[in-house]
């Protein structure tokens, strides 16, 4: 699938003659962060080369220094934060102390970058074109429209001489990112360094982009060192891994090599819980002595007994945008759209952003009214409830967002944060509800003493633990999940998703599962719902889905999966 | 866009009729006869109060009364003062002195207040941003009669570097003094709103990527932290801006200088009616006019917002 994938990378870094000089090399180094609390250090023993012409992944979770690294190279760690040991050599020299205009010097020129969030990653108040052309100043190019626009339509920007005279915020996030590469390849650096470059982006667009620049760099013969926290993605991409975990990297080695046969403990877990490789559902139900049979088949058998839980019906969702001179336009969010969650099983609504997916999420959750079409909740069309019905419909319906950073509120304490709706709906008095809070951190595997802690105390993945906890404090029905771990690392996220299948076991609860995330879908859902421009393409159990998608638009969406076109041994995974 | 600035102009005429019809209703419920305000301690002959009860419309009621005043504003006659003096003069003669002051102020407030806020953000826990901090602090805590007073009396009278008060001409070098004493306050509002805006554009990722870019720190600064820094700074000096041009009792007080504020305030001593209402009306004006600059100036700044 990639032309940079596979065998021909290793032998090409086994072959590489030893008379070629690294293009960068960092040894034994260590940052430091100057903190309130003392130093503390970010990275240690950071050991990494990367040949001229050669992609070199950094695969980790966050906070395992990855980024720190990388940006160590060209001199743009954060104001607190030095290099307190080591050396960065950038082919042959030492740039480890060199002076602030030497690495202005090197930086754009030598060494490009392409950073992560193209949302926030251009200037907002320049247009485009200028933010390319300041970079060919810079570093001493010709700046002129046409050299503007050629190094734009390089990057694959379509029709770059009108989109230049644009602004960032009328460009789509692929659209950005690609004027980010334009960027970072303008100057034709010799090292392209680039931050998880497709992170915030759909799967499909991420593929695009991805594919564009391995072509580019390929033709350039640039050298690329790609931080991602995807092991499936750095699999297909890179020729060397190199694996970081707390401050220190615990494995490096050709990509295949290291995905087939990991020998860290770390690796071999992130191995085994990387989302894009592991193809298997959750089987916690297994353990809780559920009928083997029922869970091998759950959504073929349950799907055709009567017992929905929720029905949505030729759901319909129109938007009125607001145009110049007072008109409005019509948009069609959520078109005609149908499905239902049987009771006990987990449906999955997937789809790229601006599907219409989210939209279904909070029509069902009575945030949003329909347009047209009704949703059934136990028989009962919601869309019809009075207040006082709507307020009890809520408690059996519960949601849980995306962001385990934005859905709790910081004044409050984790206790008082799951107290809440109990104490909104009026259910038993303060020591019943203590009671029960306990419980509920019991049920998602906190500790009881994290009750006095405030939400930027704790981890995201801890964070998403109290969430759930008080989404289930009101002994919901339903549980609807918005994207519920795609903000989390792919360990964390490995460990709600077997939290959510544990509780669905126990509890019995459904679950509509919204994401954008296929691989995700894989482990956790029983029916998958395809959305794609406000329409429901495609639905079926989720192995009918997966084995033999029926849309081409389906079959983007899986192939485009990082890692998709990796075959390991079934023990790797 | 010209939809958006005429949309804006419309909306100035109920905005002048509200504030006129209040500050009518408000100058005429003021307690006492206006006609013994005229008169003085002496007092005036019968024969003389009926005339003037008749020419001021003393006697007709509000509705009447505000009527009339509307159609002479229309007319662009906005009557005399209780001296018989035409109010358009004596605005047309004050307000000059209040506007040069108010620009100077504005200019001393927006250099300084910037370069130095600038200067702070960008070394945030060294000694200049710590020393700027708390004297900045200093400056808005001191109630500015006696910051004014202070330094009329240290550079006006001890190093005797200007006259201390104003003459009528009210020119520039004359004004240099109460400008930085009008400024002062705002200058401080404008250093910290500044270095505060600084600091948190130092984070942001596009400074990141620009500097990735092969940029040098100068350029970073001032094309990609200033600019965007000052958002919400010019939003602050705009509606400051009309602020200062409703002049400053206190400080034209402190200096003499001959403006608006100093006009308005006598004019309310007196009970001179038409007079506070006029130049209210058309304080008004030139503050909602200062706030249609900062908007489009804010389009400007910032191309995320565009006005339709």
């Amino acid at each position: 699938m990639s032309s940079t994938l596979g065998n021909d990378g290793i032998t090409e870094v086994r072959s590489t003659p030893s008379e070629v000089r690294p293009l960068l090399e960092l040894k034994d180094l260590a940052i430091t962060f100057d903190t309130a609390n003392g130093e503390v250090p970010a990275v240690r023993n950071a050991h990494l080369t990367v040949m001229p012409g050669e992609t070199v992944a950094i695969v980790g979770e966050s906070g395992s220094g990855k980024s720190t690294t990388a940006l160590a190279a060209i001199g743009l760690l954060p104001g607190n934060g030095r290099v307190s040991g080591g050396s960065i050599l950038f082919d042959g020299e030492d740039i480890t102390n060199a002076s602030e205009k030497r690495i202005v010097e090197l930086r754009g020129s030598s060494i490009g970058m392409v950073p992560q969030d193209p949302m926030s990653n251009l200037n907002p108040v320049w247009k485009i074109g200028f933010q390319v052309k300041e970079t060919l100043r810079a570093n001493g190019l010709p700046y002129s429209t046409q050299d503007v626009a050629k190094v734009l339509s390089e990057a694959g920007l379509p029709d770059a001489e009108s989109r230049a005279n644009q602004y960032p915020h009328e460009f789509s996030g692929g659209m950005r990112q690609r004027a980010l590469i334009a960027i970072g390849l303008s100057c034709r650096p010799r090292l392209l360094i680039a931050d998880e470059p497709t992170s915030a982006l759909d799967v499909t667009v991420q593929r695009q982009i991805l594919d564009h620049l391995d072509r580019m760099t390929d033709e350039l013969g640039t050298a690329v060192l790609l931080i991602t926290h995807d092991l499936g993605l750095a699999a297909e991409r890179a020729h060397k891994v190199i694996v970081m975990y707390k401050g220190q990297v615990v494995e490096a080695g050709p990509a295949l090599e290291l995905l087939t046969n990991p020998r860290h403990p770390y690796t071999q877990k992130l191995v085994a819980s990387a989302p894009s490789i592991a193809s298997r559902r959750i089987e916690s139900a297994k353990k809780l002595g559920v009928a083997t049979d029922d869970l091998l088949a759950p959504s073929a058998e349950k799907s055709d007994s009567k017992d929905k839980v929720i029905e949505v019906k030729d759901l319909t969702k129109v938007f009125k945008i607001r145009g110049s001179w007072g008109r409005s336009t019509d948009f069609t969010a959520v078109d005609n759209v149908s499905f239902s969650i049987a009771r006990g099983t987990t449906t999955a609504v997937v789809g790229e952003s601006g599907s219409g997916k989210s939209t279904v999420a909070r029509m069902v959750l009575g945030l949003e009214t329909a347009t047209a079409g009704d949703i059934r909740f136990d028989g009962v069309d919601i869309t019809t409830l009075g207040r006082k019905e709507l307020f009890n419909f809520r408690r059996r319906v519960q949601p849980i967002f995306q962001d385990p950073y934005g859905s709790l509120d910081p004044m409050y304490n984790i206790y008082r944060t799951i107290e809440e709706p109990l104490r909104v709906h009026g259910i038993g008095n303060a020591k019943s509800r203590e009671k029960k809070v306990r419980e509920l951190l019991d049920q998602v595997a906190l500790p009881s003493s994290m009750m006095q802690r405030f939400p930027n105390e704790l981890s995201g993945g801890q964070r998403q633990r109290v969430a759930i906890a008080r989404a289930l404090a009101l002994d919901p029905e339903v549980v609807i999940c918005d994207e519920a771990v795609s903000a989390l690392d792919v360990l964390v996220q490995a460990q709600i998703l077997n939290l959510l299948a544990d509780l669905q076991a126990e509890l019995g609860l459904s679950y509509l599962f919204i994401t954008h995330d296929l691989a995700v879908v894989r482990q956790i859902a029983d029916h998958v719902a395809v959305m794609e421009k406000g329409k429901l393409v495609e639905q079926g159990s989720t192995d009918e889905v997966f084995d033999s998608p029926k849309t081409a638009y389906t079959q983007s969406l899986l192939a485009a999966i990082p890692g998709a076109g990796l075959v390991l041994p079934p023990e790797a995974a | 866009m010209t939809w958006y600035v005429s949309r804006r102009f419309l909306q100035l005429i109920p905005v002048f009729l509200g504030a006129t019809l209040l500050v009518y209703f408000l100058v005429f419920s003021l307690p006492g006869d206006a006609t013994a305000a005229i008169c003085g301690e002496r007092g005036c002959t019968p024969a003389v109060v009926t005339a003037l009860r008749e020419q001021y419309n003393l006697d007709e009621p509000f509705w009447i009364q505000y009527l009339l005043y509307l159609k002479g504003v229309l007319t662009f006659d906005l009557g005399t003062n209780f001296s018989g003096r035409p109010i358009a003069v004596i605005i047309a003669e004050v307000f000059p002195t209040t506007a040069k002051l108010a620009v100077m102020a504005l200019i001393f407030e927006a250099i300084f207040g910037i370069v130095f806020g600038l200067i702070a953000g960008l070394r945030k826990g060294k000694l200049f941003d710590s020393t700027v901090l708390v004297l900045s602090l200093v400056v808005i805590a001191v109630p500015i009669f006696v910051l004014g007073f202070l330094m009329q009396f240290l550079i006006g009278v001890k190093l005797g570097w200007t006259n201390p008060t104003v003459s009528g001409d009210a020119t520039v070098s004359e004004l240099i003094l109460p400008a930085v004493v009008l400024g002062l306050v705002s200058f401080a509002y404008v250093l910290r709103l500044t270095r505060t805006s600084i600091l948190e554009n130092v984070k942001a990722d596009y400074v990141r990527t620009a500097t990735a870019k092969g940029l040098s720190r100068k350029r970073v600064v001032v094309v990609h932290i200033l600019r965007n820094s000052m958002i919400p700074v010019v939003t602050f000096l705009g509606a400051d801006l009309g602020t200062l041009m409703g002049g400053a009792i206190v400080t034209e007080g402190i200096f003499n200088v001959n403006g608006v504020g100093l006009t308005l305030y006598r004019a309310v001593l007196n009970g001179d009616g038409p007079t506070v209402v006029s130049i209210v009306t058309f304080l008004i004006l030139i503050f909602c006019l200062a706030n249609l600059l900062v908007d489009l100036l804010y389009a400007w700044l910032d191309p995320r917002i565009r006005y339709a």
